[in-house]
């Protein structure tokens, strides 16, 4: 397995190794070791390569992440798994702001809390946090689900789009057009879905409540302007 | 015979003119605010307030056709492993294809790839198409993300950061849910029909520090490959200028009030932001004192229509210049060929600018098919191509005039002012003076 050790070797290191791998003849499990906080460690994998971060890592960890298994053994400084097309992204502590922010696919796992706005302008990602998230999450979200084992912060899903958001705990405010929906059978099949994948064995999906767009400001009314 | 009094004419207001007047009625009757495109149609001091002094006593000219005039430019010297080599210093500004037409992308991907420049994508994301006609294209990272992805990044030559444009600093985008057709919405990951709003912040990073880290991050992605432009509305462009160079800028985009938008409300275009003409030596004051001009790039747009307006932009200090509403005029917008149905939408060729309804009679700001179907993107994309070739002829005119090797070795020494106000503006002295009002005392 090959280790980088981020104390001794600089992140343009890792990161040109991890854009050059040839699937048939490199080693696909990578190691990182002593990340120290860095920025952009892992960011613009395209390849199935697995990366363990053994510690906590900056801004940015796993950007734009393309069908790769990243996983920090630690917590994640702001926009972890930004922009995510496809593959997991686990985070074993806290992560901070924009968590999966503008991702498009895969999934993205926060084994403890998140902070503000994530999942802000999600579009397709499934977020899956086993502790509680900060005000703004879900931030004119488009597309993808959002799963809150613990409580959410101010204005949940405030301007949502298409997104789905599931919450277990409470919820301080829901944002603008942000209303609780019907938790229909599809949905609790995907919340087990999910619940399953994100390792989460002890929870029921019956037990989330959903949220969703109401739908009222996807076309301007002047008499909506109050929402804004 | 009696004295007749004469007759007092009636007289309007100045303050509500019949324009204020109509604003106000149909305010009243709709509810809503006027939106519209294009970029600012009040008058403000420009580059027409400009004059060059041309060779005299003390220079000499070079001839014209014989002695040659350079104009190539290169963009993203400063980190980027490959760096942007373009013939012409005027490139294509962002426009997203949602905004125009596919057509109309494709043509100025063909006009601008003909003249050797570049073209730029814009909220949306990049077609195809697009790629497939832009030998050199620059690729827009937006506060939206609207089709945003990794592979898209590393296929463009270089990687625009939008903080904000001239038609609306501080200002998100919008696109009304008539111009929303399956393929905008499917490259908007959205529903078809809705209004879609364009953030005017970026999700995942606040201010300059993390924006610093986000460029990092960037780099990291295109193996530092793509030069990175940062893209600035006119509105603090000292501060802003020397901002984008802190984060880590190889290229900075001014863009000034007269710059276009697909579509914003009028009164963010008309009251908000600085004319072009005030912001290019703040800029190039900002990259002097960090000892940065000629490092990091200067891009000028907002208003350039001319060779003279681009000879005028790089005499300030700016490396290039970028033409937006100027190109689509080029490729047919507001065409008095189609005059008769400008008229059937209650304007005239020339006033069009409801370009967020979807309806352009010359098939440009629109994504209705048998509209779009108007331009010729091969025709279109030649229209442009002779229009930038012609400003470039322009611009070397001028600047042999003033006996100048190169586009570049223009100068503000090279220029006075016609106005009080363009002289303090462009910080060269009013026409027969030696003044440049708030540099020299009166």
């Amino acid at each position: 397995m090959p280790t980088f050790d981020l104390s001794t070797q600089t992140l343009r290191d890792l990161n040109s190794a991890l854009h050059s791998i040839d699937a048939g003849k490199n080693d696909l499990a990578f190691e990182v070791v002593n990340p120290r906080g860095s920025h952009a460690v892992a960011v613009g994998i395209d390849q199935p390569v697995s990366v363990d971060v053994k510690g906590s890592v900056g801004y940015y960890c796993a950007g734009m992440n393309d069908g790769g298994t990243v996983t920090v053994h630690g917590s994640a400084g702001p926009g972890v798994a930004e922009n995510m097309m496809s593959g997991t992204v686990v985070v074993e502590g806290d992560a901070s702001q924009y968590a999966g922010a503008t991702g498009r696919g895969g999934l993205l796992v926060i084994k403890g809390n998140a902070a503000s706005r994530c999942g802000i302008s999600m579009k397709g990602i499934d977020i899956v946090v086993h502790g509680n998230i900060g005000h703004m999450s879900a931030f004119m979200a488009q597309s993808g689900h959002l799963v809150v084992l613990g409580d959410a912060g101010d204005a949940l899903g405030d301007s949502l789009y298409e997104a789905k958001l599931f919450v277990r705990g409470t919820v301080k405010s829901l944002g603008a057009d942000c209303i609780e929906k019907e938790l229909r059978p599809e949905h609790i099949a995907k919340l087990a879905e999910l619940l399953d994948k994100a390792g989460v064995t002890d929870v029921k999906p019956e037990e989330f409540k959903r949220y969703g767009s109401a739908r009222k400001l996807y076309n301007f009314n002047i008499d909506n302007a109050d929402a804004y | 015979m009696s004295y007749q009094n004469p007759h007092t004419p009636p007289r309007k207001s100045a303050t509500f003119d019949d324009y204020t007047m109509a604003e106000i009625r149909r305010a009243a009757a709709t509810g809503i605010y006027d939106i519209r495109g294009g970029g600012t149609k009040r008058k403000v001091p420009h580059f027409d307030d400009l004059l060059f002094l041309g060779a005299s006593m003390s220079r000499y000219p070079l001839e014209g056709y014989r002695e040659r005039c350079d104009t190539s430019v290169v963009l993203g010297s400063r980190f980027a492993k490959k760096p942007i080599e373009l013939k012409i210093p005027i490139t294509i500004a962002g426009m997203s294809f949602g905004a125009l037409s596919g057509p109309a992308k494709e043509a100025l991907g063909r006009g601008a790839t003909i003249a050797g420049t570049s073209t730029t994508t814009g909220d949306g994301g990049m077609t195809d198409e697009e790629r497939g006609h832009s030998q050199t294209l620059v690729y827009q990272y937006l506060p939206s993300r609207y089709g945003m992805n990794p592979k898209d990044l590393r296929r463009a030559d270089a990687i625009e950061v939008v903080i904000g444009q001239g038609a609306k600093p501080g200002g998100g985008g919008m696109l009304l849910g008539q111009k929303i057709s399956d393929r905008v919405a499917e490259m908007r990951t959205l529903p078809k029909g809705i209004d879609q709003r364009s953030a005017c912040r970026h999700p995942d990073w606040t201010g300059p520090d993390d924006l610093e880290i986000k460029i990092g991050e960037l780099r990291e992605i295109t193996d530092w490959e793509k030069p990175i432009y940062i893209k600035i509305g006119g509105a603090r462009p000292y501060y802003d200028t020397a901002l984008a160079v802190k984060a880590g800028a190889d290229v900075v985009v001014l863009d000034g009030m007269q710059g276009g938008t697909a579509a914003t409300q009028d009164v963010f275009i008309e009251h908000v932001g600085m004319p072009t003409l005030a912001c290019i030596r703040p800029a190039v004051q900002a990259l002097q004192d960090l000892g940065m001009h000629r490092k990091v790039q200067l891009i000028v747009s907002g208003g350039i229509r001319s060779g003279a307006d681009v000879a005028k932009a790089l005499a300030l200090g700016a490396d290039a210049v970028s033409i937006g509403t100027a190109a689509m005029v080029a490729i047919g917008d507001n065409d008095p060929h189609w005059e008769s149905e400008y008229q059937k939408l209650g304007t005239t060729s020339g006033a069009y600018d409801d370009w967020h309804e979807g309806k352009d009679p010359a098939g440009i700001t629109t994504q209705d098919p048998d509209l779009a179907s108007r331009l010729d993107p091969v025709v279109a994309g030649r229209r442009l191509a002779n229009y930038l070739k012609v400003m470039t002829l322009e611009a070397q005119t001028i600047a042999r005039a003033c006996g100048h090797n190169h586009v570049h070795n223009l100068e503000p020494e090279d220029l006075v002012a016609l106005t009080i106000e363009a002289a303090a503006m462009a910080r060269v002295p009013l026409a027969g003076t030696n003044w440049v009002p708030g540099t020299t005392p009166f």
